[in-house]
């Protein structure tokens, strides 16, 4: 077969993917460039404004505490998460009878889909009747009022979020059985303690594994929507669950500020982007790929 | 030192005993809020199991609201959901399949850059999209109808392509060499030789993308406008603005119902399931 032929048969089957990437990704992208610099409403033609809505979203009060929320709640979800994720796939790797049933149950909570898992977490966490409060005034405590104090709502939300790690958890417990059993035995003989033949083997040999799932994590923490816009109407209270993603949206969709949701997206591209690279570097030194010793 | 063995066992079984506990309450007491008397969802002390297991709560719940104007059936819902799976995991398969086989197996100009562009994309936050695409969409007439949540799944995306492709590079290239010394053409190789050896990496991206369906929330709010034409999560949402915080077994029956047939899923699928998870992992 002549090279060009070559060429027109690996084109042909790639085709569907020339036209999905061109139409809905290229274009896209590069629209929402130009609508970014863009006075627009999808009712009338683009106008062109220059940087005016990047000088408005810098003076906008509600852009900040959006970037505020979304900033607090990544702190707080991103660790609590991470943290939460690797302990259970650690204990689920030690082997212990029952893993696959425990795997199991982990994993169940990520399936459940955001809106049912919202309005789930409305129940359990009700002020009046919810059950997580009923179960700490058993032990003596005075539940906090999750839903309607703004101090408590988005620690409601990260508990939501710990409640779904089991995809995470999955990710890692891969990880933690590439991890050559050899190397941890080596550290046995050498008389290691568990913690350190965790902290000096087993984290290193997986920590490709936990720069991945940090990555994604903040990719999806900084998009936060579907969760807090059902679980919080308005970002109630006082504002305290408004996110980043949500004001993008009411922008769109409700006051019909394309040209600044646009703005606002590529402001989180941005940001994801630099944070994105930020843990690479970060991360240079104490990432290990394999034990070739090429990253 | 063999006595020590078995405390850390037995330690580790207790904190895993004790986390299993907290991760299934919440799924637990969403079925039994779903099959209690109302009555009963409200008690304090808190009644754990219904004293009689209410499954017209279910009834009730995909026909609330009857009597009102503009009823819709939950049903109607449930329908949406799965036409939308339907057209949106075969336009996966079929488009993925031919897209990935061509990263993979075949030798073309721009190939490489290519798939490192489609790899970049993957990064991009929808967010950022979102805007153009809408306005596509609305050029095209198109807002309101199912059309812009199932017709871009044909036309490929990068994560399915990924994770296809790396399968795909897995099966022997003397496989297709042979196939194409008998006269095979590159058509026949790939439906002949290579889908059905990877049937298990269809079989993942096939049900991702059932799931991402079933579960989009965003997608729906953006492009669906009439009642009649919700998915189940935004029915579900919907529900809950309009009634939520009165009758809450049959919110939670609701919920139930756009909840159980995914687990239903993962129990049938459940290997598959997690090495596709994995897969993703490790890049």
């Amino acid at each position: 077969m002549s090279k060009r032929k070559h060429n027109l048969v690996g084109y042909l089957f790639a085709l569907p993917w020339f036209i999905g990437f061109s139409v809905f990704l290229a274009y896209p992208l590069a629209a929402s460039i130009y609508f970014s610099f863009c006075d627009y409403s999808v009712l009338k033609k683009p106008v062109f404004i220059g940087l005016d809505n990047y000088r408005e979203l810098f003076a906008d009060e509600v852009f900040w505490i959006t970037v505020k929320n979304t900033a607090i709640y990544a702190a707080i979800s991103l660790p609590a998460g991470m943290v939460m994720a690797l302990g259970l796939a650690m204990l689920l790797n030690a082997k212990v009878p029952g893993t696959t049933f425990f795997r199991t149950v982990f994993f169940l909570p990520s399936l459940v889909p955001m809106v049912s898992l919202a309005v789930l977490w409305l129940w359990i966490l009700n002020g009046e009747h919810g059950i997580l409060n009923e179960v700490l005034r058993m032990v003596g405590i005075q539940g906090p009022n999750w839903l309607g104090d703004p101090a408590w709502s988005k620690p409601a939300l990260v508990v939501l979020g710990v409640w779904g790690v089991g995809n995470a958890v999955l990710i890692y417990l891969a990880g933690l059985q590439d991890v050559p059993t050899s190397l941890v035995e080596a550290a046995e003989l050498d008389g290691a303690s568990p913690w350190q033949k965790t902290r000096h083997v087993t984290i290193p040999m997986i920590s490709p594994v936990i720069l991945f799932n940090l990555i994604m994590g903040i990719i999806g923490t900084l998009q936060v929507f579907t969760v807090p816009y059902v679980m919080f109407p308005g970002g109630s209270p006082a504002r305290s669950t408004y996110f980043y993603a949500m004001y993008l949206f009411d922008n769109a969709f409700l006051y019909n500020k394309m040209g600044y949701a646009s703005a606002m997206g590529w402001i989180m591209f941005l940001a994801i982007f630099a944070l994105t690279m930020l843990s690479l570097k970060l991360t240079e030194k104490h990432v290990h790929y394999g034990g070739g010793g090429t990253a | 030192m063999k006595r020590r063995n078995l405390l850390a066992v037995l330690s580790i079984e207790a904190v895993l005993v004790a986390m299993s506990v907290l991760f299934l309450f919440p799924l637990l007491w969403l079925v039994s809020t779903a099959l209690k008397p109302i009555e009963e969802t409200m008690r304090i002390p808190p009644v754990w199991i219904p004293s009689k297991l209410m499954w017209s709560n279910f009834a009730d719940a995909m026909t609330y609201g009857a009597d009102k104007l503009g009823y819709i059936p939950f049903l109607v819902y449930a329908r949406n959901t799965l036409i939308l799976c339907v057209l949106v995991v075969a336009g996966t398969v079929a488009s993925n399949t031919l897209v990935a086989y061509s990263f993979a197996r075949l030798k073309w100009k721009g190939r490489d850059a290519m798939f490192a562009a489609t790899l970049a994309t993957m990064m991009v936050p929808f967010p950022v999209l979102m805007v153009p695409t809408f306005a596509l969409f609305r050029q095209l007439e198109w807002i309101g109808t199912f059309r812009p949540l199932w017709v871009p799944a044909w036309f490929g995306s990068a994560f399915s392509i990924f994770l296809l492709r790396q399968f795909f590079r897995t099966i022997p290239f003397e496989l297709s060499e042979a196939a194409k010394i008998d006269g095979a053409s590159e058509w026949r190789v790939f439906r002949d030789v290579v889908l059905p050896l990877c049937k298990p990496a269809i079989a993942v991206v096939a049900l991702f993308s059932f799931m991402g369906t079933w579960n989009d929330f965003l997608g729906p709010l953006i492009y669906l406008l009439d009642q009649k034409t919700f998915t189940l999560a935004l029915g579900l949402q919907f529900y809950q603005s309009q009634h939520g915080g009165t009758q809450w077994n049959l919110l939670m029956a609701a919920s139930t119902i756009v909840v159980a047939p995914v687990i239903v899923l993962f129990f049938f699928t459940q290997r598959l399931f997690i090495q596709g998870i994995a897969l993703t992992g490790l890049k």
